[in-house]
């Protein structure tokens, strides 16, 4: 399955280029147009099957969120800090990839017998913590990494329970799947799939990406927080697994198109397609930059929930990519009569 | 101008909503200007030809609120801040959606004061029976405004909600009624989304390329017992801003803001502020960078349900924005 494939790629905000390969590979298959942007998108182009059509853009990230080694210590440790947001808690004990060699190696701390009653009520943050490749020394370290490598959780890909999946990275090779899917496909309008770099760092490729657009409205795929863990009130749940794609109206980086927002959810429940609102707004994506850089546009995002987002065992269901695959196909379908507002 | 701005004051437009005030605003302007349109995040922007530079005035619409993100089964809506509204500010006061639906914005219950910054224990009653009956009226995504409530606070001042920015939309509504000449293409621009960081005055200022660009905005006031330190009062004259948090303006700007205020005899207050932010930030940084700087009018408790400003500092800016349309801004 495509989704194994993508989340066995190691793409760190930065260092996306194994991502981009196979991507390029796929959809150089089913685009018309394939180019790699100077940051590295990837951008792929429909083309509408009728001349005059407006051009929908669909984006997605190929990055995700990891480490970069920032020194090696005389004890042979790696001291690293984190590429986009990752809660010191969830590295303890995780087993990373370092570099382009993919050197196995542990991220340490001390044993819980060693730790003082101090120690065990504090949580350790990133620079209290060291990757450990097994080194004897600086030296013998520096044979094999050094400064500025990148760093990726390893973890298998596995498909449990009732249409459950555990991997690293589903924020967002499942919106990357998904693209994949939607190019498979002509729609009587143009259709621009990016595949976007550095989303985790500050939204940087799809920046660029708008740039080297036109577009007349533009869909943006995520993985989102899910909170439905514990004892969580509803309100706090932000969005939950098997109910659904999950529509935002606002997150951190945008307020969306009230018409697009509300045009997602009449699709979804005409069709019968699985949907829910976030019903928290946090986060930021992709969508920031793409609606108001350039000349404005209008924008919507498409999550697939996530549980334990960014961390190494990100948890989906397979009923909610799909719901994702369908409601952008539907919308695709009858967003030729989109309102265009470009001059 | 005092007309023009009561019904700004009393009309809907929270941030990402702004299409009612657009409307109204529209209707306003359209015999003064020669263009008019909208773009797709809802900017309105209107054009007045002239011989000279481009110059881009740019006055955000938007006022901060409440997004309602949830309502629970027995109807009442949990909501986020859109813009930097406080809860402390905010509780027990009357608010309004869009459609004209009335709600109360309050807290659960918080006997040691431990979450008043939190608004994730706070919510909208609007009288609702149950969540169907909720429904019925808001949706989420909705958001909620203070409700219009101004009024008159001495001889020159009017207090109330979302002075920030109808105070600043009326000085260039106004603005465009007085020009005479046509010395500059005047570019007005009524933006949406100031307040999450100006994100409509980033897409409408790089659509309309401007040489020179101006936010009319409001800032905060130093005049009242322990308030912000900042040395500009209110009913002194409009402020030139020489920076804050979020630019630094061009000396050029400030200059010519300086020269017209002179000029139309206008008494004007230097302004430096060591926080906040407005249009002119996005404004100035738009494609290879844009002259810019800003008209503030001095307001006291800026994000509260009672804002107040002076009508004659308004008045004082439109004829300084005037006189700096009708020059040669080379």
């Amino acid at each position: 399955m495509v989704l194994k494939e993508l989340c066995a790629l190691r793409g760190v905000s930065g260092n996306e280029h194994e991502v981009r390969d196979f991507l390029l590979e796929k959809v150089r298959k089913t685009a018309d147009e394939v180019r790699v942007d100077r940051m590295g998108n990837v951008l792929a182009l429909k083309k509408a099957d009728r001349a005059d059509a407006p051009t929908i853009l669909l984006d997605a990230h190929m990055d995700e969120v990891g480490m970069i080694v920032v020194g090696v210590n005389d004890n042979g440790l790696l001291s690293y800090d984190t590429v986009g947001g990752i809660d010191s808690r969830v590295v303890v004990s995780k087993h990373v990839c370092v570099g382009e060699k993919a050197v196995p190696g542990v991220i340490g701390a001390k044993a819980i017998h060693l730790q003082t009653a101090a120690e065990r009520e504090t949580v350790l943050g990133h620079s209290d913590l060291y990757i450990d490749i097994g080194a004897k020394d600086k030296a013998q370290a520096e044979e094999l990494v050094q400064p500025g490598d990148y760093v990726s959780f390893d973890s298998d890909y596995v498909e449990f329970g009732d249409g459950y999946v555990k991997a690293r990275a589903l924020d967002d090779r499942v919106g990357c799947m998904t693209l994949l899917r939607i190019l498979e496909n002509r729609y009587d309008v143009n259709v621009v799939c990016a595949f976007t770099c550095q989303e985790e760092i500050g939204l940087n490729g799809a920046l660029a990406a708008r740039f080297g657009v036109e577009c007349d409205a533009a869909v943006v795929m995520e993985g989102t927080s899910a909170n439905d863990l514990g004892c969580v009130e509803d309100h706090q749940k932000v969005c939950s697994l098997k109910k659904g794609v999950a529509v935002s109206f606002m997150d951190n980086s945008a307020l969306h198109d009230r018409q697009l927002f509300a045009r997602m959810l009449e699709i979804g429940r005409e069709a019968g397609i699985p949907c829910q609102v976030k019903n928290r707004v946090a986060g930021g994506n992709d969508a920031g930059p793409i609606r108001s850089s350039r000349e404005a546009v209008a924008t919507v995002v498409l999550s697939v929930p996530c549980r334990n987002i960014h961390s190494p065992s990100s948890v989906a269901a397979f009923e909610d990519m799909d719901a994702q695959y369908a409601l952008t196909d539907a919308f695709l379908r009858q967003a030729a009569n989109c309102p265009t507002h470009r001059s | 101008m005092k007309e023009t701005f009561q019904k700004l004051l009393n009309t809907y437009g929270a941030t990402g909503r702004e299409e009612k005030v657009a409307d109204v605003i529209e209707e306003m302007i359209r015999p003064y200007v020669d263009e008019i349109h909208r773009d797709a995040m809802g900017n309105l922007i209107a054009v007045r030809h002239g011989q000279g530079k481009r110059i881009l005035y740019a006055a955000h619409m938007d006022h901060i609120g409440f997004i309602v993100t949830d309502i629970d089964e027995k109807g009442f809506l949990r909501v986020h801040n859109v813009g930097g509204v406080r809860k402390l500010n905010s509780l027990n006061r009357h608010v309004v959606f869009e459609n004209g639906v009335n709600g109360v914005f309050s807290s659960e219950a918080d006997p040691d004061n431990s979450h008043l910054q939190d608004l994730s224990t706070a919510f909208i009653d609007i009288g609702a029976k149950d969540r169907a009956d909720a429904e019925a009226r808001v949706r989420i995504g909705d958001v909620a405004v203070y409700a219009p409530d101004f009024f008159e606070l001495g001889s020159d001042m009017l207090a109330g909600p979302a002075m920030d920015n109808r105070a600043g939309c009326c000085v260039l509504i106004e603005t465009l009624k007085a020009l005479k000449q046509r010395t500059n293409e005047i570019i007005a621009v009524f933006t949406v989304q100031e307040e999450v960081g100006c994100r409509g005055a980033m897409a409408a200022a790089y659509a309309m390329n401007p040489d020179l660009g101006v936010a009319l905005d409001v800032t905060l006031c130093g005049d009242t017992p322990g308030g912000p330190k900042i040395a500009v009062k209110a009913g002194e004259g409009p402020c030139v801003k020489i920076m804050d948090s979020s630019l630094v303006c061009s000396p050029k700007v400030v200059r010519l803001m300086e020269d017209a205020a002179q000029r139309a005899g206008v008494k004007a207050q230097r302004e430096v502020l060591t926080a906040g932010g407005t249009d002119a930030s996005r404004i100035q940084l738009t494609r290879g960078g844009v002259h810019a700087g800003v008209l503030s009018i001095a307001c006291r408790y800026v994000h509260s349900a009672c804002e107040a400003v002076s009508l004659s500092d308004m008045e004082g800016g439109v004829k300084l924005l005037t006189a700096l349309s009708e020059r040669n801004v080379d």
